[in-house]
């Protein structure tokens, strides 16, 4: 039987929401929290979302997908055109590539596996805009950032987790 | 990146139109947040009331005596004006701007602001509150612009040490301090010189306080600014009159005088 047309948009708003929701982690980042130092070391948010659902489900995640949020990530943050965009789709890249050594495997390895490609990406993030300025970033509150963002990524998993159970079960 | 360094003047367009469209979800969630802020400092002050009207006291009394000065001061320099016949600089008129962004991260040090040149905010004009600097605009968007903190890599502002006027530029390092970088070579800094803006290009006024030179060693001179600007909420976007620092498109377009 053919799928009615309401299932059909129903079915396509719920494979929209891990954009979505990656999409509010992207503006929910920008927002001003005036807490002292708080925005150098605020955690990289849309990655944690990047990640989970290119590792749980790649399909909804496109490289489109990353490319629109890492382009609205550099517009916002007011980074040179292009770095977020390129760290974040190398995220994508090294999730979709670890996916079948993730799958059946305990959480806590695949958070120690955000943790490496988050600990990548960073660095790297510091070693292009560091060409790019033509000096060396001072990097103190990247490693803040990068310990925040690895221990939000349980959280926010779970959250995702929820999500996935609740709205995105395979039919 | 690379469209980015080649293309600067297109990708600012571009950049600050997508910030120009994000603003209003900005705006609105932000404000919440605001109140949320403002209640939670309203509860500490009442708290703190006492000692603070202590403190205000003795502030009062001491500020009662720089005013004594400053008004002989005023005087004398009124007179000695009309002995040169000085031409004073012109007043900045200002306007203010909520903080609606704030997403740098860990390399970028830039504010979004709800006024853009809708409201008359350009490129290059300084953006203050009661302290001193807070930095320049980067990009206007029609109803937001992009604030450069003075600690981005990116930022550069002319000043002069206050005392001995001798000028420098400040730089930004992504850090909490700035640098103090392009003195002249004779000139002698200490730690507690007050650095101000010295109006050297013209987008900014003279006499903006800056910060404070805190250390002083062999070829770093590290500044800590007067303004932290991360509990910032209002700024005031300082029209000066001029039309701020060149513009891309003017170059390109050869209409710049």
């Amino acid at each position: 039987m053919k799928p009615s047309l309401w299932h059909r948009l129903d079915k396509l708003a719920r494979d929209l929401t891990p954009f979505a929701l990656t999409f509010a982690l992207l503006i929910f980042n920008a927002i001003p929290f005036h807490l002292p130092g708080f925005a150098q070391v605020i955690p990289l948010l849309p990655m944690i979302g990047i990640y989970f659902w290119c590792v749980y489900r790649p399909d909804l995640m496109p490289s489109v997908a990353v490319f629109a949020i890492g382009l609205l990530h550099d517009f916002l943050s007011g980074l040179p055109l292009g770095v977020s965009t390129l760290v974040f789709l190398l995220v994508q890249g090294a999730a979709l590539a670890q996916r079948n050594f993730f799958s059946g495997k305990s959480f806590v390895i695949v958070w120690i596996g955000f943790m490496i490609v988050a600990g990548g990406a960073l660095g790297l993030e510091w070693l292009l805009l560091s060409l790019v300025s033509g000096q060396l970033i001072e990097a103190r509150s990247a490693f803040y950032q990068y310990g925040l963002t690895a221990a939000l990524f349980p959280i926010l998993a779970w959250l995702f987790l929820r999500w996935r159970a609740m709205f995105l079960q395979v039919d | 990146m690379l469209v980015g360094k080649m293309e600067p003047a297109a990708f600012e367009r571009a950049r600050a139109h997508v910030t120009d469209a994000v603003a209003p979800i900005l705006d609105a969630v932000s404000r919440p947040l605001d109140v949320l802020q403002d209640t939670i400092g309203e509860g500490k002050t009442l708290l703190a009331l006492r000692e603070e009207n202590t403190r205000l006291r003795e502030e009062r009394d001491r500020l009662l005596q720089w005013q004594t000065i400053a008004r002989k001061l005023e005087t004398e320099n009124i007179a000695l004006r009309e002995l040169l016949q000085f031409v004073p600089a012109s007043d900045a008129s200002s306007i203010s701007a909520r903080v609606i962004g704030d997403a740098g991260g860990a390399f970028a040090r830039t504010m979004i602001l709800n006024a853009g040149s809708r409201e008359g905010v350009r490129k290059g004009q300084a953006v203050i509150n009661g302290s001193g600097l807070i930095g320049r605009i980067q990009e206007v968007g029609r109803r937001s612009s992009r604030l450069l903190l003075l600690a981005d890599l990116n930022s550069r502002i002319p000043v002069v040490i206050e005392l001995s006027r001798a000028r420098g530029v400040v730089a930004g390092t992504n850090g909490d301090t700035l640098s103090l970088v392009h003195l002249p070579p004779d000139v002698l800094t200490e730690p507690g010189d007050r650095i101000v803006t010295s109006g050297h290009g013209g987008a900014l006024p003279p006499g903006i306080p800056v910060g404070v030179v805190a250390t002083v060693s062999d070829n770093v001179i590290s500044v800590v600014p007067f303004v932290d600007p991360s509990r910032l909420e209002l700024v005031r976007v300082l029209d000066y009159g001029l039309d701020g620092i060149i513009d891309f498109n003017d170059i390109r377009s050869g209409s710049l005088n």
